[in-house]
């Protein structure tokens, strides 16, 4: 971790976006006063981290879901909830968090017996059961399918539309373009990018991305000259053009390819996203599966 | 009050426990199959029928009948061969010659052997016309407290608080930690003593069931019971629970996966199962190793747990035991929360 300077305002979603292993959880469990920075300031909620009674007042004020925690297996849902709202002055009811993450008909199932997207879902709720101002997600929808990661994001945004802040991490551009507004791109402990998704998407130039590929595997000369190309990228096994007009570009660059005498095996266009600016930024995919 | 963490982290305790088969038989239900296994082995009926043999020869079919006829011993004639082979395996205790003098050979270091010449010679003196000068009676006692089961039950008691008291709290502990559940814990305004309180709390209304259970079924199966006050066992049984989850807390203080810390428990357990007299008494071990042996806090729970149990022991006889019991739990308990990895 290297010359981190963010700051996340109140009823703000912010994401850490990032690869794995960029530091995004080292960076959140610093802010959630878990791990000890090695230098540096850190203030949550207008103060620093400190021990004892002060401590225990501010961790009252957050929500926290942890990347790797496994809630106990032979305990029910209401009885998960109701252990962590026990440690919270002011908390939800079972009833009413149970309500929030939709695990209603869920209540009296142990955990052990929960899907993938419930067992995520009943771990943000035990983070929302202390009525949080601000909390923190450790990628909260890493692994689940899409129904799953859909429902975690009307919570998310239910949460923020009701005044409050976010902080959560996600290796996931989509997800970090439809909920956050802001994002920081992290890479090998460095914050490379921060803005707000349509910034950082404007910040290539150009919103369009064209991508093709050539049957013999080459790469064709001129690309840089084709009207409206404001950037080229060869890839492993497609070559990206950064454009502002699809229009004008992609009819031009079938007449170099013909004149060049060779032949297309594949041409897509897509809406530039984060993807594309972290690739942009640091030559790699954001996420190498 | 439901709503208390300390409640509801002793509840959780409680939850995952009684949730758990396994964990339920090796705490309730295995010292009692052990005690009944034991008791049934070690039950004293006293020496059965002495089986003595008679060498053949003239008489010798008279002189079988006569020492057949009396209760404690079964005689049969056997060739030279053969009764010189059985005297040797041990089959027969003593071999009788007929003739003139009777001539009884048998190996005198063996107990069996100098009681069948006793009751030989008994019965066949009475045979030949003896007549006893002093009248004698015979009274029959059985001294409670005197048998096997009786010095078993309480060494039982005092293995299965130390066993429940590791396991229990060292077990979660370790799971806790390697499920980061701990560490979400230290992400909310929990206390840390109530983490730790929640475990002992547990601990000890288990205890109850776990002591009800073994001393109940000594009492019903094996007629068990206990000489001294009651509220002193109890009182020793909940320090001695106390003790151990210390002990338990301090061999999971560090341990991150539920692997090493098994070892430990283990490393932990295994000497004092066998150095404690637990399943025979600690006297048979040499005595420069006494003065370690008691050291152990399970020896020095076992033999309070004795002490009261059997010989009905008052509070004032058993403070050096106690003493070592607690200070065993109470080093246990400050140095592990010195050295505890709460993440």
């Amino acid at each position: 971790m290297a010359g981190l300077d963010l700051t996340v305002a109140a009823g703000e979603c912010f994401g850490l976006l990032g690869p794995n292993g960029a530091g995004k959880t080292t960076t959140i469990e610093i802010l959630e006063g878990l791990t000890p920075p090695d230098g540096g300031d850190v203030e949550v909620l207008g103060g620093p981290w400190r021990e004892g009674p002060a401590n225990r007042a501010l961790r009252e004020r957050l929500g926290v879901q942890l990347q790797e925690t496994q809630l106990a297996d032979k305990l029910t849902v209401a009885e998960t909830l109701a252990l962590f709202r026990s440690f919270y002055r002011r908390s939800h009811s079972v009833d009413e968090v149970l309500a929030l993450v939709e695990l209603e008909e869920k209540r009296n199932a142990r955990v052990v017996t929960l899907s993938g997207g419930q067992k995520q879902r009943l771990s943000v709720a035990c983070a929302l059961v202390s009525r949080p101002e601000l909390l923190f997600l450790d990628e909260p929808t890493t692994g689940l399918d899409p129904q799953s990661r859909r429902q975690l994001w009307e919570i998310i945004r239910r949460f923020k539309d009701a005044g409050g802040t976010v902080l959560l991490t996600t290796h996931y551009m989509e997800e970090a373009e439809r909920l956050c507004d802001r994002v920081a791109i992290m890479d090998h402990g460095k914050v490379i990018a921060l803005g707000s998704p349509e910034e950082l998407i404007a910040s290539l130039g150009a919103d369009q991305i064209v991508e093709f590929a050539l049957s013999d595997g080459t790469t064709p000369a001129g690309l840089d000259a084709l009207p409206g190309v404001k950037a080229v990228r060869p890839g492993p096994d497609r070559i990206a053009l950064t454009v502002a007009q699809v229009h004008r570009t992609v009819p031009a660059l079938l007449g170099l390819i013909e004149r060049q005498g060779a032949e297309l095996s594949l041409l897509a266009t897509h809406q530039a996203t984060l993807d594309d600016v972290f690739v942009a930024l640091t030559g790699r995919q954001l996420r190498d599966e | 009050m439901n709503e208390h963490p300390l409640v509801q982290l002793t509840l959780a305790r409680m939850r995952e426990f009684y949730r758990e088969p396994e964990a339920i038989f090796w705490v309730f239900g295995f010292p009692i199959v052990l005690a009944f296994a034991l008791g049934l082995a070690f039950r004293n009926s006293g020496p059965g029928e002495l089986n003595v043999g008679v060498a053949s020869g003239p008489g010798d079919s008279a002189l079988a009948a006569t020492l057949d006829a009396t209760p404690q011993l079964g005689a049969v004639v056997l060739d030279s061969a053969a009764a010189r082979l059985r005297l040797r395996t041990g089959r027969i205790a003593l071999l009788v010659v007929p003739g003139d003098p009777i001539v009884y050979r048998y190996d005198s270091t063996r107990t069996e052997s100098r009681l069948a010449r006793l009751e030989v010679d008994d019965a066949l003196q009475r045979a030949r016309g003896r007549s006893d000068p002093a009248a004698v009676r015979d009274e029959r006692i059985v001294e409670a407290g005197s048998r096997y089961i009786d010095f078993l039950i309480p060494g039982l008691l005092g293995m299965n608080l130390l066993g429940s008291g590791i396991w229990g709290v060292g077990f979660s502990v370790v799971q806790a930690r390697q499920k980061k559940l701990l560490k979400r814990f230290m992400a909310t305004p929990m206390r840390r003593s109530h983490y730790l309180l929640g475990f002992i709390l547990s601990r000890l209304i288990f205890l109850f069931v776990e002591v009800v259970a073994l001393v109940g079924f000594g009492r019903l199966m094996f007629g068990v019971g206990i000489r001294g006050s009651v509220l002193l066992l109890a009182g020793i049984t909940i320090l001695g629970a106390l003790s151990f989850a210390g002990l338990g807390l301090l061999v999971a203080s560090r341990a991150r996966t539920i692997e090493g810390v098994s070892g430990l428990m283990n490393l932990v357990m295994l000497p004092m199962w066998i150095l404690s007299g637990t399943f025979f008494s600690y006297a048979r071990f040499p005595d420069a190793m006494i003065p370690f042996v008691k050291a152990l806090p399970l020896t020095a729970l076992n033999d309070a747990l004795r002490a009261v149990m059997i010989d009905g022991a008052a509070l004032t006889s058993l403070g050096a035991p106690l003493a070592v019991v607690a200070a065993w739990g109470a080093v246990s308990f400050v140095v592990a929360l010195k050295i505890f990895r709460w993440r």
